[in-house]
């Protein structure tokens, strides 16, 4: 029935299948189905293999992306909508990397909670799934059905803790916003698709280019898509729903969530920019400028009053959202601003997300013992785990931009890429971010307070014993952390390759 | 030894400290001794490496960069590893490094609560990278680094071995100091990227970051507004770390709460990382923003001046007294800089120098008094000559020193300062100047009003009753080897003031060159 559907359309032709480009994609598609079958034929004393399995999947997809790399050719399937190239590869291989770490952060969480421990790891697979088809996909249809595959996971993630009414709350709360966020963005999509008569960003490109640019349907479509993305990275106006999930989910996930799906909302986000909508620079531009300056602004001050460690990295998430935002704000200002802000967005996510997986895991090794999120319960933390509290320290003043620790440099690409297109604009932003980055120290710094100069609020001092899974995590990212602060290049090299990819795609 | 010290000696003048650093970090923390030990040992080879620099050092060119070294760093944005010497900055390295051991010897016994020894030493070592660190960095970026890096070991410093009000002073200290330098950047990046194009050896036409070349473009061809925006950024980011009034408020606080020993390597050391701002690159890089700025500059100083003064007078802690008076001094350090002369900008360095050992000098006394009294409230003490006659001496000494008695080392970085507004570059108004002069001349009654009324009530009279029965031990072993080095070095300053100024001289008129005075 169906070959004869095929037969009759004549101008049907199978598409090139090129194995080595899709390789990273179908490990990870063949360790979620063991995963699944695993699962259901093994009994509950040995649901650990699932953790173990998941965690081999993610690093064996990762032997791909390196082959990949090293063959190092632009590989374009199915008619430009999917492209590997040097961006996807370092995006790609940032989410594996941040989906092992989530892997190992988990690992003694779920286990030792009651929670459906293969169904979890089956989830976090196909989340990652998404991410790493995100990175690729250069096409209206597969950057929505990537973004899918990534978020309805994310909602049962979410709302893993079940028999609790945060975890209900988060869940619900991100499902509902997200699914409104997916409508305002397909609807946007639409009126693209319906004025350029393609799905594909390099045609929308062209087409936005020339003629439908004058169409005032084509901003609103614009606008439409960026909104939807603007959602899964919590800028604001549309980040109400992060502190309450991030509160409710499950730390792990909620470092998930902070670091990982919202990388991919700002890789989806470059993809559209620079490929599909880059004739429109002149819309874009104030519209990410007011969307960053708000994230920024909103999320640091409500930052400033948070008493619970979780909700603090919630708002200080959405900060940081609006620091990776800034530099597009000049995007198309210039060749050389387009691609210093390029290089921007993907050194600060880079080095956010290490870094922020790294105090996520030292928030939960604390909150193992304090058994609360309460900045307080933090206090003297230094006397007894000293070893923690200067990685959390690290941690933070990287998160504050304070050299020697790596955020400085990710701050630092931001601010070139603002300055660099030297408009007035540009440097008002500058002195915006100059001014935010005060704040946000301002919150870093009481925590930092709180662990080294408060004294232990009930007085028991016996040393925090650390989980293998979560020391490799800590100490993995304070190494990144000193080591990409003190040279920098780590990081840049790769991010200039990455983004030059993207830049000669169109 | 010239080889080796031209290849290596700078760098290792900086990272040596970190190298003693990871070493303690490996030394468990109960072996107090040893981390003593090695942190000495460390600050010591610093010094030496230090004394071989100032031995080697070309000083009939001190305009010229010695011991230079340029790798590349971060290749994307031609950000390099450029480090060199020349006779701005030899003074304060050479100062840094001394006091750094200085420090750590007086350290030997009483370390502030919560002890913690390995803590405290390897955040001093750290701090000493930063600051030597600072010094020496020859590119922008690589300064800022470095000039960020000394915030965090003063920070944690503060915040856990300081006073009552610790946790307070500490955040003002780091959120004034973040403000400016967050400012800063963005005029780093806009004289990056406003400058024009180098050839890079293998990369074509690339923006820089070196401070020699920017010098040499001195903001040609820039518009005047933007010229006066970027030094306004520059002059925020080192104006707060001077301090100048009225950015100043978190001086008092650090170094009322900061431990002793954090108070001498503020005062000695961190205070200068501004000015030296100021004579490095704002002023050589904008020559015409500094131009525009030095009247602001010049009327913020000595308002500085008599605000410091006057503050001084109304304070009722010792500590917080001299805390004052550190913020009237870098106003006549900051006057000498506004007048953009040659004579000025001399009398500045010594002046950073001079306060540097002066004030280090009186912040230990402070601390040997509080550590004695475990008060610093001026009231309470008294008669300091009859108990510990030689701490009282000292502290007469200080006092002297600190007023700018001739013959001592405050005199040649006051003096000349205040008599190089009479004549202030081509340019500027020689009125206002010249009204800057009589009222910095002001100052100097002030001072000389307010450090010997402290030194009446704490050194002379009886003892307060409160005291009266108690045996108060004199100076200690420590403070014996410790505040030597820096007495003799008032005293022979003050003798042979060329010393410095025969080093800074060259390298202050070259990087003058475009002011045209």
């Amino acid at each position: 029935m169906l070959a004869s559907l095929l037969a009759a359309s004549s101008d049907f032709v199978r598409p090139e299948f090129d194995w080595h480009a899709l390789a990273p994609e179908l490990v990870l598609v063949g360790t979620i189905a063991l995963c699944l079958l695993v699962d259901v034929f093994t009994s509950d004393e040995s649901r650990w293999t699932a953790s173990s399995l998941a965690g081999i999947g993610m690093l064996a997809a990762l032997v791909p992306i390196l082959t990949l790399a090293y063959d190092n050719t632009d590989r374009v399937l199915f008619g430009g909508a999917f492209v590997v190239d040097d961006f996807s590869l370092v995006l790609s291989g940032l989410f594996l990397v941040a989906g092992y770490f989530t892997i190992l952060l988990s690992t003694n969480y779920i286990a030792e909670g009651d929670y459906a421990e293969g169904e979890y790891y089956l989830m976090l697979l196909s989340a990652v799934f998404g991410m790493v088809i995100m990175a690729s996909a250069r096409d209206l249809i597969g950057i929505f059905i990537a973004l899918e595959m990534l978020s309805i996971p994310a909602y049962l993630l979410a709302g893993w803790r079940k028999r609790t009414l945060t975890g209900n709350e988060a869940g619900m709360k991100y499902y509902l916003m997200g699914v409104f966020a997916s409508a305002v963005m397909l609807y946007g999509m639409s009126l693209i698709f319906g004025g350029t008569g393609s799905t594909i960003l390099a045609d929308i490109g062209d087409k936005v280019n020339a003629n439908f640019m004058d169409e005032p349907i084509a901003v609103l479509g614009i606008i439409f898509v960026l909104i939807g993305f603007a959602f899964k990275v919590s800028a604001v106006p549309f980040q109400n729903w992060a502190p309450d999930t991030y509160e409710g989910a499950p730390t792990p996930v909620t470092a998930f969530l902070s670091v990982a799906s919202k990388t991919a909302g700002f890789v989806a986000i470059l993809s559209l920019v620079y490929v599909g909508f880059a004739g429109q620079a002149d819309i874009i531009r104030p519209f990410i400028f007011i969307i960053a300056v708000l994230t920024m602004t909103v999320g640091n001050v409500i930052a400033l009053r948070q008493t619970n460690v979780v909700r603090l990295f919630a708002y200080s998430s959405v900060a940081q959202a609006g620091f990776i935002l800034a530099p597009l704000a000049v995007f198309g200002e210039s060749p050389q601003s387009s691609r210093d802000a390029l290089i921007a967005v993907v050194t600060y996510v880079i080095i956010y997300t290490v870094v922020n997986l790294g105090a996520f895991a030292v928030i939960i090794a604390v909150s193992r013992r304090t058994g609360t999120g309460e900045i307080a319960s933090w206090g003297g933390l230094f006397t007894y785990a000293p070893a923690l509290a200067v990685s959390m320290a690290a941690f933070l003043f990287a998160l504050g931009g304070i050299p020697i620790a790596a955020g400085w440099y990710a701050k630092f690409t931001a601010f070139t890429a603002v300055v660099s297109g030297n408009s007035p604009l540009g440097y008002i932003m500058g002195v915006v971010m100059a001014v935010n980055s005060v704040i946000a120290l301002g919150y870093y710094l009481s925590l930092v307070k709180v662990m080294f100069m408060d004294d232990v609020p009930d007085g028991d001092v016996t040393p925090i014993r650390v989980p293998v899974t979560l020391g490799v995590v800590v100490g993995a990212a304070v190494i990144f952390t000193l080591a990409v602060g003190i040279f920098p290049s780590l990081v840049s090299d790769l991010a200039e390759g990455a983004t030059l990819a993207l830049l000669t795609a169109r | 030894m010239k080889d080796l010290l031209n290849g290596w000696g700078v760098t290792a003048a900086v990272f040596l400290p970190l190298v003693g650093a990871l070493v303690m970090l490996a030394i468990p923390k109960s072996e107090e001794t040893l981390h003593k030990v090695v942190a000495l040992v460390t600050s010591l080879a610093v010094f030496v490496v230090g004394v071989a620099l100032l031995w080697d050092f070309d000083y009939d060119h001190t305009a010229v960069l010695q011991y230079g070294q340029d790798k590349s760093w971060i290749e994307l944005i031609n950000a390099r590893y450029l480090v060199g010497i020349d006779g701005i900055s030899l003074p304060l390295i050479a100062l840094t490094m001394l006091v750094v051991p200085l420090v750590i010897i007086y350290s030997w016994d009483h370390f502030p609560a919560p002890h913690n020894p390995k803590a405290f030493l390897i955040l001093i070592l750290v701090l000493e990278t930063g600051m030597v660190g600072t010094f020496v960095a020859q590119d922008l970026l690589l300064f800022f680094v470095f000039f960020e890096l000394v915030l965090l070991p003063m920070y944690f410093m503060i915040g856990v071995w300081g006073g009552e009000q610790r946790k307070y002073a500490s955040l003002k200290f780091f959120l004034y100091t973040a403000f400016g330098s967050a400012l800063m950047i963005v005029s780093i990046l806009a004289t990056y990227f406003l400058s024009p194009k180098i050839a890079v050896a293998g990369q074509g036409m690339m923006h820089t970051f070196s401070i020699p070349e920017l010098a040499h473009w001195h903001g040609g061809g820039l518009a005047r507004t933007t010229t006066l925006l970027v030094f306004g950024g520059f002059f925020m980011g080192f104006g707060i770390k001077v301090p100048m009034f009225p950015f100043h408020t978190w001086l008092p606080d650090a170094h009322t709460q900061a431990p002793t020993q954090g108070s001498v390597i503020l005062a000695a050391v961190l205070l200068k990382l501004g000015t030296y701002g100021f004579v490095r690159i704002a002023i050589p890089i904008l020559p015409v923003g500094a131009k525009a700025w030095a009247p602001v500059i010049g009327l913020l100083a000595v308002i500085g001046i008599i605000y410091g003064a006057l503050g001084c007078l109304a304070q009722t802690d010792m500590k917080r007294l001299i805390a004052f008076s550190s913020v009237a001094h870098m106003g006549y350090v900051m006057l000498g800089i506004a007048t953009l002369t040659d004579f000025g900008i001399n009398a500045a360095i010594f002046g950073m120098v001079a306060h540097g050992l002066i004030t280090g000098m009186l912040f230990f006394i402070a601390g040997s008094v509080k550590d004695r009294f475990h008060t610093l409230e001026i009231k309470r003490l008294g008669g300091l000559l009859l108990q510990a006659p030689r701490m009282g001496w000292l502290l007469g000494f200080s006092v002297m020193a600190s007023l700018g008695l001739p013959g001592l080392a405050g005199f040649w970085g006051e003096f000349p300062a205040i008599l190089s507004a009479y004549q202030p570059a081509e340019g500027l108004n020689i009125g206002l100047f010249r009204g800057f002069m009589v009222v910095a001349a002001l100052g100097t009654v002030f001072a000389a009003g307010y450090l010997l009324w402290l030194l009446q009530r704490v050194a002379f009279g009886t003892p307060t009753e409160e005291f009266e029965d108690e045996h108060i031990h004199d100076m200690h072993f420590t403070d014996y080897v410790a505040w030597t080095p820096m007495i003799v070095l008032i005293v022979v300053l003050g003798i042979v003031p060329g010393l410095i100024f025969k080093v800074t001289n060259q390298a202050v008129v070259h990087s003058l060159i475009h002011i045209g005075s």
